[in-house]
């Protein structure tokens, strides 16, 4: 039972922090949705919002350890460039050139790849925006029920780009695992 | 936009100003947008890519992420205080606003679309 120092960064990057924001996301979501001051006054919204408060920092702070760790410690390895005359089974060490090698593979770079370490970095943007509102603001947005739902969409597309970039990235570690 | 969209910091009451609030999701959507144009002007031209190749071993990623959160950053900073004590009378219009920023950061950062620019 093994696991090369590149094995564990990405399945930090991918699973363990991947994880943590599902289940940060869902504690969020419902703490928002349910943040209204007509469901709950006086002493619970301080209580609500501290729920809030946490779960949505949660989210943020592990949407910015994932792409920082995606991006200067897992993606330098998936890109670094193999020396040349690097060929067959010596090329599973080089991500990137592995699956290009191949038209059968090479959209999982040119397509998967190429999405995924853009729109992942919409996430951390999004979520922060959404911890520093709720931490801020919170009581104006369990009383104003336009700007609540607002918050929640931006919400949401924190949701959709973390998991179009997750999907894609369990998919590329899969056709081309880094080792 | 400013004077559609604001009142005088007088006209708002002893109540909290949503003017803030509005700032930050605003700022979002221009910190989105900016990602999406960092990606899109680095594919179009060989010497923007390698201008935003601020640590090599990641390449132009590191450029076009660390830019695109500044600009973030200044965005929010600028508009939360142009804001701070004024009420934002059309929050519909911020919202779609800044839903159009983030569509089309989606759109700029999806491959088919950044490479029509694509620098030959």
């Amino acid at each position: 039972m093994e696991i090369t120092s590149r094995e564990f960064w990405t399945e930090f990057h991918g699973i363990i922090l991947g994880a943590v924001y599902l289940l940060a996301f869902t504690g969020g979501f419902v703490s928002l949705w349910d943040f209204r001051s007509d469901w709950i006054t006086g002493a619970a919204v301080k209580k609500a919002a501290t729920r809030l408060i946490a779960w949505t920092w949660t989210m943020a702070i592990i949407a910015w350890l994932t792409v920082l760790v995606g991006t200067y410690i897992v993606y330098p390895w998936y890109r670094a460039k193999p020396p040349a005359g690097t060929v067959g089974s010596a090329l599973a060490q080089y991500p990137k050139y592995s699956l290009l090698a191949s038209p059968k593979t090479a959209d999982w770079h040119e397509f998967g790849m190429e999405w995924k370490e853009h729109v992942a970095w919409l996430v951390p943007i999004l979520a922060t925006s959404v911890a520093l509102l709720v931490t801020k603001h919170y009581r104006l947005i369990a009383s104003d029920r336009f700007l609540r739902k607002s918050i929640l969409t931006l919400y949401l597309f924190a949701f959709v780009a973390a998991s179009i970039a997750g999907v894609f990235g369990a998919f590329i570690n899969k056709a081309a695992p880094l080792r | 936009m400013q004077s559609q969209l604001a009142s005088d910091e007088t006209s708002v009451s002893q109540r909290l100003a949503n003017g803030p609030v509005w700032a930050g999701v605003l700022a979002a959507g221009i910190g989105c947008a900016a990602l999406g144009t960092l990606v899109d002007l680095s594919e179009a031209s060989k010497s923007i890519s390698k201008a935003l190749n601020f640590y090599t071993p990641t390449g132009d990623l590191s450029g076009k992420t660390i830019l695109a959160v500044l600009v973030w950053i200044v965005a929010w900073a600028v508009l939360h205080a142009r804001w701070k004590n004024r009420d934002v009378h059309s929050p519909k219009l911020v919202l779609t606003v800044t839903l159009v920023l983030i569509l089309l950061a989606m759109v700029a950062v999806f491959p088919p679309f950044f490479e029509i620019f694509a620098a030959k």
